[in-house]
């Protein structure tokens, strides 16, 4: 059972809350295929990704950024019991979707650094830790279900 | 891999916009590394103060930057340009090389916040594989 002080849990709150998913989610998941270009390879159907113009101008690359943040909503509502909430993504993202469960952490650490860019000072020591909690435990649920 | 050309002109060139604000990126970093990575402070013990913006925090957060400065005017040849800091990591202060990763990412996360305009995914690249190289160099004399 994961312990969420009340901290955390209004700073993650407070982060979704403010949220513009139009904005940070395709920032997100084109950095990710940029600085990553691996991850590209889940993503063949998607038309250009040639070169970093390309990918940030993808209009599919943006709205599957959008849907996977707003995936992570399941999580922000359900944070007493994020694995349970996830076991059906879980299986998804393994079955399905075949991804190597070490790209969520990529795709991860690009999203600490968007919102990092979008807080500014905002975001202090506490409020990463406490999102890089979130995310450490959103990516665990995630992969739980691979076997 | 190996920087190319255009990495190479993408650090240099936000390094020098990092030059302004050297003591802040290095204090921050240094600060939310201790803070959001508790198991690194245990290189620091026999420092008296480890709370963010602190004197010694602050002094070393510079030593830090300086280093990464020193690489990136050695970037053509990192492992050999790197030998000195490399066997002070390994011999004497021998950090386990791991939380070189944990540094880069909290230093990312720095640049990003003081320089949301100049981080662009594509230096935000060049970036993390110079410090990658970097990480690499400094493991190198460990075994």
């Amino acid at each position: 059972m994961v312990e969420w002080t009340d901290f955390e849990r209004s700073t993650i709150e407070s982060i979704f809350a403010k949220m513009d998913y139009e904005d940070v989610g395709p920032a997100a998941l084109s950095r990710c295929l940029v600085v990553y270009p691996w991850t590209q390879r889940y993503f063949g159907n998607f038309g250009n990704l040639y070169n970093a113009a390309a990918i940030m101008s993808n209009k599919m690359v943006a709205q599957h950024g959008i849907t996977v943040l707003h995936g992570m909503d399941r999580a922000v509502k359900n944070m007493d019991n994020i694995k349970a909430t996830y076991a059906e993504l879980s299986v998804l993202h393994s079955e399905k979707l075949h991804v190597d469960p070490d790209n969520f952490k990529l795709l991860g650490d690009c999203l600490t650094i968007v919102i990092a860019a979008r807080m500014g000072t905002a975001f202090t020591a506490e409020v990463q830790a406490a999102f890089q909690k979130f995310l450490a435990i959103v990516i665990s649920s995630l992969g739980r279900q691979y076997h | 891999m190996t920087l190319s050309a255009k990495d190479k002109a993408a650090v240099k060139g936000f390094m020098s916009k990092m030059k302004s604000r050297s003591e802040e990126i290095g204090a921050e970093t240094l600060s939310r590394m201790l803070v959001v990575y508790p198991q690194t402070k245990s290189y620091f013990a026999h420092w008296p103060d480890l709370a963010p913006g602190s004197a010694p925090v602050r002094e070393h957060g510079v030593i830090f930057i300086n280093g990464v400065y020193e690489a990136a005017d050695k970037i053509d040849d990192l492992k050999n340009g790197l030998l000195t800091l490399s066997e002070l990591h390994a011999f004497m202060l021998r950090v386990d090389p791991v939380n070189f990763k944990i540094f880069i990412h909290c230093m990312l996360v720095v640049l990003a916040m003081l320089f949301p305009e100049d981080f662009t995914p594509q230096v935000h690249l060049a970036v993390d594989k110079f410090l990658a190289q970097v990480a690499l160099a400094l493991a190198e004399k460990y075994r």
